[in-house]
């Protein structure tokens, strides 16, 4: 396992067995879509791939309004208005796809939730590639209610993973191998997800 | 069962039964372009190893829209991923041995009863398995050729091939005679029998030629000298040819019966009633009735013919086609000595005899010799059998007769009157078998041709022809379209009594400096060999 500190995604405020959310401590500081992000303590860690993100006010009655008539940039409108990054926050949502529990990587849903303000820490390489040694976790998304296109968070997910292999191709025609079977009656979704994987 | 598997590995069992065959879903890694109809594959199931041959090969999608909308084939990710998963290739294969495990350890490979589990890995055959399948090349055991795109050497245990008789086919130009050869090489080495060969086109006595090269290709006796004797119908052509030949055969009109007469009904265009009067003849004429009926002259015929039923327009058919065999060069009133004896005394001796035709390629002449002498050297066999069993005594040595064209000798119409008939059907019991090569197998009788032991084939395009061949096989079906692929030249299949699964096979080279060498150096007397080669060179 990686020596260095992992790099905190930020903390839970919303969280059931299937997925959580999240709020980051920087506007704006989210992790990419699908990345994997992980959740718990050496008891049990909870495995994410991260789903979506939103950046809305704090409080749900006020709308943000347009401020930049007189400005040149988008960052001279924070910068004239500093109040903005207390009012607005950024958030992910991470769909729940594996925990590891003492030594041992399951692809199936873990035990019990995550903890309200608990942190979310990105993955390391390694930890990428110990949970990635089996690709069970993408029967997971295959199979989730999700508001945004599975497709797009499968080859989006499968992007990040690659990128924590030093042969990616190889990796992603392993998966890309692995999907076939996984959707062997759906050409049309097998391809559309190949299409957006393919380096 | 762990046997290690060094060659590729193909694919899983997916489906399959024992009598339609075995369904094999390849890898990704493996190509349906690399595999081909023949290869031998091994599968290790849970408990046994199995041995089998690929006989079929397929192509498949597991989502039709594929086939509609194909995929971006320029993308190599796309084509890699797809190949193997969504669009695969299926091995049908048929299993014919479990090599390893259970009983087939103590008692070597047994024939399949049942079929390896689902799911277990097929790989290519390896050496190892062949030659625990077809043994080592040793004193019993000749190399005939390689098995389809493998080195291993495939050998067939030769005692074991003349127990029975057998076959060799394929259309012309397949490389019949080329096999056929190098059979009568190893028969002549390993089988401990001896050969007689009716050679109607001259090409196993002393040479013979290679098409493609235009060049001559030596045959029997230059690489056996001591072990093969020549005979010739035709001495003449024969010298011309600059053969040294050990006998010129002559046949006496007296020597000529009745029956050698009915098995020409169809190439003399006889009628059924003038075979009839070749037998009344002869029962009235005795041993001269040949060249007493051609000297019949019309006054004769009142007395001669007094009371048999013989009609004139039959007698006169009769006449035409006992005309034709007594104007052949080498039929004579009367021969001293006949040839049959020689030959005898030859075979008795352990020599193998190659009876040239010369020039009298015809077919009469042909069918004539051949049934007359077998005839007589059968007989002697049977005695000489029958004797040796009476008074316990020394057998005589098994004898392979090797004949072309079988078919005239063994259609359905007179299969059941010739001598080689009898020969093929009652396999070997007077020490006797038949090595039969045919271009038309279908023109054979199919009760002779259920009784050939051994078949090898090489490629046959003829519907009925190849029906014959694999009439009665286990997996016709399957080793048809094996059989239809193969290559139009030295590639064949051979199956059947000595050999425990059919394979295909690419015949050993014969023509080359190297290819002599290699056969004579297995005669197992290699000082025999080294003074024959050196009498060569
Ligand atoms: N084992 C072999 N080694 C080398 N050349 C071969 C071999 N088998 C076949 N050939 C080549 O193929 C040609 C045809 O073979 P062959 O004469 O044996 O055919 P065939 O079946 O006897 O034909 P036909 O029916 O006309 O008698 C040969 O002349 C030779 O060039
Ligand atoms: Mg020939």
């Amino acid at each position: 396992m990686s020596t260095e500190a992992p790099q905190r995604a930020g903390e839970i405020i919303a969280t059931s067995t299937t997925d959580f959310t999240a709020q980051c401590y920087e506007l704006y500081q989210l992790p990419p879509l699908g990345s994997p992000v992980k959740n718990g303590d050496a008891e049990l860690e909870i495995y994410a791939i991260v789903y979506n993100a939103t950046t809305s006010s704090i409080e749900p009655g006020r709308h943000p309004i347009a401020r930049g008539k007189d400005e040149t940039s988008e960052e001279a409108i924070y910068h004239s208005n500093p109040q903005l990054e207390k009012l607005l926050r950024s958030e992910f949502s991470a769909l729940v796809v594996g925990h590891k529990a003492g030594d041992k990587v399951h692809h199936y849903l873990p035990p019990k939730p995550a903890r309200i303000h608990s942190f979310v820490h990105l993955c390391s390489p390694q930890e990428i590639r110990d949970f990635s040694q089996s690709l069970g976790f993408l029967d997971i998304i295959i199979n989730s209610q999700l508001p945004i296109p599975r497709d797009e968070l499968i080859a989006a997910c499968l992007r990040q993973i690659s990128r924590a292999y030093e042969d990616a191709d190889s990796f992603l025609v392993l998966v890309g191998k692995r999907l076939a079977a996984l959707l062997s009656d759906n050409f049309s979704q097998l391809s559309a997800i190949l299409e957006r994987i393919k380096q | 069962m762990n046997q290690d598997n060094k060659e590729p590995k193909l694919g899983i069992i997916v489906a399959g039964s024992l009598n339609k065959g075995i369904e094999v879903k390849l890898d990704g890694s493996a190509s349906v372009e690399d595999v081909a109809v023949g290869r031998y594959v091994a599968i290790e199931g849970r408990r046994h190893r199995f041995l089998g041959m690929l006989t079929d090969v397929s192509l498949g999608v597991t989502d039709p829209h594929l086939t509609l909308t194909p995929p971006d084939t320029n993308d190599p990710f796309i084509t890699e991923v797809l190949s193997g998963t969504s669009a695969y290739g299926t091995l049908h294969i048929t299993p014919y041995l479990i090599i390893g495990g259970g009983a087939s350890i103590i008692e070597g490979p047994q024939p399949v009863k049942t079929v390896p589990s689902h799911f277990s890995p097929v790989y290519l055959a390896s050496d190892n398995d062949i030659e625990l399948v077809f043994g080592k090349e040793d004193k019993d055991r000749f190399w005939i050729g390689n098995p389809l795109d493998m080195e291993t050497k495939l050998c067939l245990n030769l005692p074991e091939l003349v127990k029975r008789s057998n076959g060799i086919f394929g259309k012309s130009g397949t490389g019949k005679t080329f096999l056929t050869r190098m059979l009568l090489i190893g028969i002549l080495q390993k089988s401990q029998a001896v050969n007689l060969i009716f050679d109607m086109h001259n090409e196993y006595g002393w040479e013979g030629t290679s098409e493609g090269s235009k060049r001559k290709v030596k045959a029997l006796k230059q690489l056996f000298q001591s072990k093969v004797a020549v005979f010739t119908l035709d001495e003449e052509n024969s010298r011309h040819r600059r053969v040294s030949t050990d006998f010129t055969v002559k046949i006496g009109f007296d020597e000529i019966t009745a029956e050698d007469i009915s098995i020409l009904r169809v190439t003399l265009n006889l009628t059924d009633l003038a075979v009839e009067a070749a037998y009344q003849l002869q029962r009235r004429l005795g041993r001269s009735w040949l060249r007493q009926t051609l000297e019949l002259s019309d006054e004769d015929i009142e007395d001669k013919l007094e009371g048999l039923n013989i009609h004139t327009s039959s007698l006169q058919s009769l006449k035409r086609g006992l005309n034709t065999i007594s104007r052949l060069p080498f039929m004579q009133p009367h021969v001293d000595t006949p040839a049959v004896n020689e030959l005898i005394s030859y075979l008795d001796r352990g020599i193998n005899v190659v009876l040239e035709f010369g020039r009298y390629k015809d077919i009469t002449a042909y069918i004539l010799v051949a049934n007359l002498l077998t005839r007589r050297i059968y007989d002697r066999y049977r005695d000489l059998t029958e004797k040796a069993m009476a008074e316990n005594t020394q057998p005589p040595i098994p004898l392979v007769i090797t004949i072309e064209e079988a078919h005239k000798f063994l259609n359905p119409e007179i299969a059941s009157q010739t001598i080689f008939g009898t020969i093929a059907r009652e396999m070997r019991k007077y020490n006797v078998t038949l090595l039969v090569i045919d271009q038309r197998p279908s023109g054979i009788d199919s009760e002779v041709m259920s009784q050939i032991g051994t078949k090898i084939t090489c490629l046959l395009d003829n519907e009925r022809d190849i029906d014959s061949v694999l009439s009665g096989v286990f997996g016709k079906g399957e080793l048809k379209s094996v059989l239809a692929k193969l290559a139009t030249k030295q590639q064949a299949l051979i199956f059947g009594h000595a050999v425990p699964m059919p394979v295909a096979f690419q015949p050993r080279e014969y023509g080359s400096a190297e290819s002599y060498r290699s056969f004579t150096d297995d005669a197992g007397s290699a000082e025999q060999a080294a003074k024959d080669i050196e009498e060569l060179w």
